[in-house]
């Protein structure tokens, strides 16, 4: 797949998919650039007014402390995204390489895992990550590999049945038979296949994971100050719920129009595929 | 009907159901042993957390002893999965007070709560899915895909926050939070409960609505129903009498993960509103460390899952001829 | 000639394909149908037979338009008559879908379907409607006519079904019935009793019918006019005896010369010496294996045969026959659960992992459905490559030059190398599928099925391309196949299986005339042959004596279904094998003698 083709494919997406992509790398770019264009430090109490509305200075106003929330915001949504992508990575990998080893490997370990996790997903993922919050706490590194861990049984579900089809398959049957390694059956018969589709499942996870992360630190149990996503924005600032304050609006829609993007850019996506 | 006797006519689902129904308990005490595992043996050391730093080591090894941390995790472990067997999930380490007793406080809100929101979303939903499998690719399935699409991926704090935006603060109907109503009457109580239904019911409705649109999809790409079309059968009948009882397996499936999902999934409503459900409790036990109130919590959660995943496995089996004849 | 009854002017069917341009899908089609007469629409895939079949109810596949004047009776396309065909769909013209185990609603009673038609278009009462159904599945020669609607499809059989279907496309005494490919999912054997029937009702019935099929026996069997296409447009139409004796378009004759393959380039019959590949009393299965070696669910019981070096060996049998396993068992991907594969007189291991690369290299298998045969993510350069580096350790431009080299072989295009398979067409992943095991250079090839998912013209070229790959390379064949045509065109030895016990094996010549097993004799009787009255003169099975009997490892297996088993002996011991004086082993309680004399 070249760049010239990525293109072609962008340009035949519906106009749904358009605004998706648009809103995917609009964050994108926000979570690389997102702290250095910021017009305050994101801990300043730059205003003396909590609550500000809207102004040429402080365009989403500012925060119940008079911080100003386009710099928090811009900031925040480094973590979330960041976090989110580096969460799914994960989550993918484990989920995809276990389902590949209960694909091409013996009975008995596909027997295992799969009954592994089928407990695992007996437990709602917001209720396992809570647990395991509890359990563990929430420093950055702990949440991220908490988060991610609460997601690999459904990768592993979704992986394995791809791949337990594919293998099944007269081309992985043929190569069995020429006497080749699991690992060329996973790697090179079974894995290229699998991307197209898995590719969905990974971009669905990661808006789970985003709102996951943005619940977590909207009930405090997440991300701990001074470090502060855009679920803590929301956090800090429900008291301004009452007077309908920016403060606590421009973050939940800047989570809003992160994880509808993703949504819309993949449905665009796969839909097109299908035709 | 084929000949055979009611004995051999209902053995099959009847050893099918059973075979589920145990699995589910297998899976339930795998379940729990994990969540004991994680909650009870790895964080560390309980006596010493609720004393603190100061606690002298003979304090913490009294305190220990009366916890019964000093006997082997297999035994603690085995005494817990009873104590919870037999509705007596211990002791709440914060509230001094049995953890039965807070949670048969909380239990009926989290069940009228999760109740309210199945009857207002289940029915719409049904017809978004409906509505928008049988327009599939035009105007009307477009729209309603675009909207399900959002809503799904809409963060519950933020149609909460637009929630209590327009209907608290700028309209002022409704109440921002949720205060259980004493022998309210059908007014009062559909009016304490509209906003947490309403939030809640925008998740259910999405989630529900694609996949009943997704299970109905799937059988009119059958043979069946393109030799049901060139038998003349009407676009009502074949949807009604043809496809959906073949899609009911997946549909109750969808219907047993929404269910589920209003059950523990209300974490952040309930926060929000200050709804006194068994959600927002698990919360409060994970920011007070309450790990028995904790434990008790996630195990309703879990069962009530594999509880409903098994009501929809039976409707299935009941559902589908192949399996009901055994 | 009668007014036509049905009349179809400029047909076509268009599609937009994905850049947005029309395609004709059927190209200026016209015919016309008397009244009580069988049009076969005959073609291979991609002819828009079954397009323009759906087109005569005004139905048409996701997104394709229908233009032209069709008129059936007194409806057309656009109603300016007094109806449209839209609103005639199973009520007027009624349509008999290919496969009626697909075709069927799973999960209601077959009855409530075959009578929906009348009751939703209001031809009869549901009193009157099962009735005359029973009478239909009696006509049908269905089994226990009153009772069997009371199933579900999945507890029917699919040559069952096909006939209930049948009886649903009747049931409002249609004037326009519509065969699409309705026997082309079925086994040979019960191919016959389902055409047989069919013939019987539309005959009595004097239901004008239009038949759709890529097999011109059957459709000499079923119709009185042949309309063959091509590409979307007519080739030739013509009586049916007219198109047969005396084709008047190259393509009609391509085609017939296809339906009976003779294969040009001769090979001389292997030199009799030690077997290259030996099998000796093959069990194998699933499930527990008990302690004789026999699995829970057997697949293959006492399985023997051998090829020599060259040599073609042809499996016979129908679905659930075990044929495909015979080659599974020989590759190693599913051990025996008794006796013995080997190779050369050694012995090979159970299990793929125990045998050498070098014994694998000498054994390849070739799978019949190149669409899955074949990895997408990978180019035929990639996959032809990847076994030169494993077998053979070839690297650089050696590959390069040793794919053109077998391209060349299968005489495709070096430049095709780089493609990915699913730009190739059907024929030409098939080719490559065999590349793919020629690139081993292997003594022997497994060939399971690999003409059967291939249009007539195109299998014809492949069976000719495997028997010059034979003479040129002494490659032998385990050649596996459902159409005795087919096997006998390419193979000097065939070994017929039922239910998974070899009944038959020898010579191909010993084939010719009998004796032959009773199943043997059932498979080649069964085959439609290119004249019209070959069906009239296939007598009905004759009586079955033990046909309320089950099935039984113990005994013959095909007992239940045999028409000459004797009482005491056949229900008693297990068969024997006997030889023969041509040469070929029957397992049978029946004497050479007897077994002609039943049946010259």
């Amino acid at each position: 797949m070249n760049v010239g083709s990525i293109i072609r494919g962008a340009r035949r997406l519906p106009l749904s998919g358009k605004i998706g992509l648009a809103l995917v790398i609009f964050w994108i770019v926000v979570a690389i650039v997102g702290p250095f264009i910021a017009p305050y430090p994101p801990g300043s109490f730059a205003n003396e007014e909590v609550f500000a509305g809207s102004s040429s200075e402080f365009w989403l106003g500012s925060d119940f402390l008079g911080r100003d929330v386009l710099s928090r915001l811009l900031s925040g949504a480094r973590f979330t995204v960041g976090l989110s992508a580096i969460a799914v990575t994960i989550a993918a990998c484990l989920g995809t390489g276990l389902a590949l080893t209960a694909a091409v490997g013996p009975r008995w370990g596909d027997e295992l895992l799969s009954r592994s996790m089928d407990t695992l997903i007996s437990i709602p993922s917001k209720i396992f990550a809570l647990v395991l919050v509890a359990a563990f706490g929430s420093s950055i590194v702990l949440l991220t590999l908490i988060i991610a861990i609460t997601y690999v049984p459904g990768n592993f579900r979704i992986a394995r049945s791809l791949a337990v089809g594919l293998a099944r398959l007269d081309y992985v049957e043929v190569a069995r038979a020429r006497g080749e390694g699991r690992l060329h059956l996973a790697l090179v018969e079974v894995l290229p296949n699998m991307i197209k589709p898995l590719f969905a499942d990974i971009g669905l996870r990661f808006v789970f994971i985003v709102l996951l992360l943005s619940g977590l630190s909207f009930l405090g149990l997440g991300l701990q100050p001074p470090d502060a996503d855009l679920g803590s924005l929301v956090r800090e600032n429900t008291s301004g719920l009452a007077e309908g304050a920016l403060a606590i609006i421009a973050p939940a829609v800047a989570i809003a129009s992160l994880t509808v993007g993703v949504n819309l850019l993949i449905d665009a996506a796969t839909q097109g595929k299908a035709h | 009907m084929s000949g055979a006797s009611p004995v051999s006519r209902w053995s099959g689902p009847a050893q099918l159901v059973a075979k589920r129904t145990g699995l589910a308990l297998v899976t339930l005490v795998l379940v729990s042993a994990v969540i004991f595992t994680i909650s009870g043996l790895l964080p560390g050391d309980a006596a010493q957390e609720l004393l603190g730093q100061g606690a002298t080591p003979e304090q913490i090894a009294a305190l220990r002893h009366e916890m019964g941390l000093d006997r082997p995790a297999v035994v603690r472990y085995f005494e817990w999965l009873r104590g919870i067997a037999i509705g007596d999930p211990g002791q709440s380490l914060v509230a001094n007070k049995p953890v039965a007793d807070i949670i048969s406080e909380r239990l009926p809100n989290t069940l009228i709560l999760a109740g309210l929101t199945t009857l207002f979303s289940v029915p719409i939903a049904f017809l978004v899915g409906i509505s928008s499998a049988v327009t599939r690719g035009k105007a009307t399935d477009r729209a309603l895909n675009i909207m399900t699409l959002a809503m799904v991926a809409l963060p519950e704090f933020l149609v909460a926050t637009i929630a209590v935006l327009v209907f608290s603060v700028k309209l002022l109907w409704l109440p921002s939070i949720t205060i259980v109503p004493q022998d309210p009457t059908l007014w009062e109580f559909l009016r304490a409960y509209a906003m947490p239904v309403m939030v809640l019911g925008v998740g259910v409705i999405a989630q529900l609505g694609r996949m009943i649109r997704a299970a109905i999809i799937a059988e009119l790409d059958r043979p069946y129903v393109e030799m049901a079309r060139l038998k003349g059968v009407s676009q009502r009948r074949l949807i009604f009498r043809h496809v959906l009882p073949n899609a009911v397996g997946p549909i109750v499936n969808a219907m047993a993960l929404s269910l589920s999902y209003l059950f523990g999934g209300a974490i952040i409503v309930e926060t929000i509103f200050s709804y006194p459900g068994l959600a927002s409790l698990m919360v409060n036990a994970v920011t007070s460390r309450d790990m028995p109130l904790l434990q008790a919590c996630a195990m309703i959660f879990c069962a009530t899952y594999l509880l409903l995943v098994l009501i929809a496995d039976t409707v299935a089996i009941l559902a589908n001829p192949r399996l009901r004849q055994g | 000639m009668a007014a036509a009854h049905v009349d179809v002017r400029n047909l076509c069917v268009t599609v937009r394909t994905p850049d947005g341009s029309p395609l004709h899908i059927v190209d200026d089609v016209s015919f016309s149908i008397a009244r009580g007469e069988v049009l076969a629409l005959i073609g291979e895939s991609g002819s828009g037979k079954t397009t323009i079949a759906l087109s005569l109810m005004g139905y048409a596949r996701s997104g394709a338009s229908i233009s032209g004047d069709i008129t059936v009776g007194d409806a057309t396309l656009d109603g300016s008559g007094k109806a449209t065909l839209a609103a005639q769909r199973g009520h007027r013209i009624t349509y008999v879908a290919q496969s009626a185990a697909a075709a069927f609603n799973p999960s209601r009673r077959v009855i409530e379907q075959v009578i929906e038609p009348a009751l939703i278009h209001g031809t009869a009462t549901a009193v009157e409607a099962r009735r005359h159904a029973v009478e239909l599945f009696e006509a049908l020669a269905l089994p226990d006519p009153a009772t069997i609607g009371t199933r579900y499809p999945h507890e029917l059989s699919g040559g069952q079904l096909q006939r209930l279907m049948a009886a649903m496309a009747l049931i409002t005494r249609p004037d326009l019935v519509i065969f699409d490919e309705p026997t082309t999912a079925l086994d040979v054997t019960t191919q016959v009793e389902v055409l047989q029937a069919f013939r019987k009702v539309v005959r009595e019935q004097g239901a004008t019918g239009v038949y759709v099929s890529h097999d011109l026996a059957v459709v000499a069997q079923m119709a009185d006019q042949i309309l063959v296409l091509n590409r979307g447009s007519v080739r030739e139409q013509n009586a049916v005896r007219a198109v047969l004796e005396a084709p008047a378009d190259d393509y009609t004759k391509t085609l017939l010369a296809a339906a009976r393959p003779v294969i040009k380039a001769a090979v001389p019959v292997a030199a009799v010496g030690k077997p290259l590949l030996s099998i000796e009393g093959i069990h194998a299965g699933y499930g527990p294996v008990d302690r004789h070696g026999r699995a829970a669910h057997p697949v293959l019981t006492d399985v023997s045969l051998q090829i020599g070096r060259g040599a073609a060996v042809g499996v016979i049998g129908e679905s659930g026959s075990g044929k495909s396993t015979v080659a599974r068992v020989v590759a190693g991907l599913l051990a025996p659960t008794a006796g013995a594969v080997s190779l050369d007189g050694q012995p090979l291991a159970a299990s793929l992992k125990d045998r050498s690369r070098e014994e694998l290299r000498r054994i390849q298998i070739v799978f019949q459905n190149a669409d899955v045969a074949l990895n997408p993510a990978h180019s035929v350069g990639e996959i032809l490559g990847r076994v030169l580096r494993f077998y053979h350790g070839t690297s650089g431009a050696a590959v390069n030059s040793r794919v053109a080299e077998l391209l060349d072989l299968i005489k495709l295009p070096a430049t095709i190398a780089d493609r990915r398979c699913d730009e190739l067409s059907g024929g030409q992943k098939q080719r490559v599928n065999l590349a793919r095991a020629l690139a081993a250079q292997p003594d022997v090839i497994l060939c399971d099925e690999v003409t059967s998912a291939l249009d007539t013209v195109v299998r014809e070229a492949i069976l000719e391309l495997l028997a010059e790959l034979r003479r040129d390379l002494g490659v032998a064949y385990l050649f596996i196949s459902h159409d005795i045509a087919t096997v006998k065109a390419l193979c000097d030895e065939i070994v017929v299986l039922y239910k998974g016990t070899r009944v038959e094996s020898g010579l191909r010549n010993t084939y010719a005339t009998p004796p032959f097993h009773p199943y043997t004799d059932l498979l080649i009787s069964s085959v439609p042959e290119l004249r019209t009255d070959w069906l009239s003169g296939v007598g009905s099975q004759g009586k079955v004596p033990f046909a309320h009997l089950s099935e039984s490892p113990d005994l013959c297996r095909f007992l239940p279904r045999c028409p000459v088993a004797i009482a005491g002996r056949c229900d008693v011991f297990p068969p024997p094998f006997r030889t023969m004086t041509a040469g070929n082993a029957v397992l049978c309680h029946r004497t050479e003698a007897e077994l002609a004399g039943e049946f010259a």
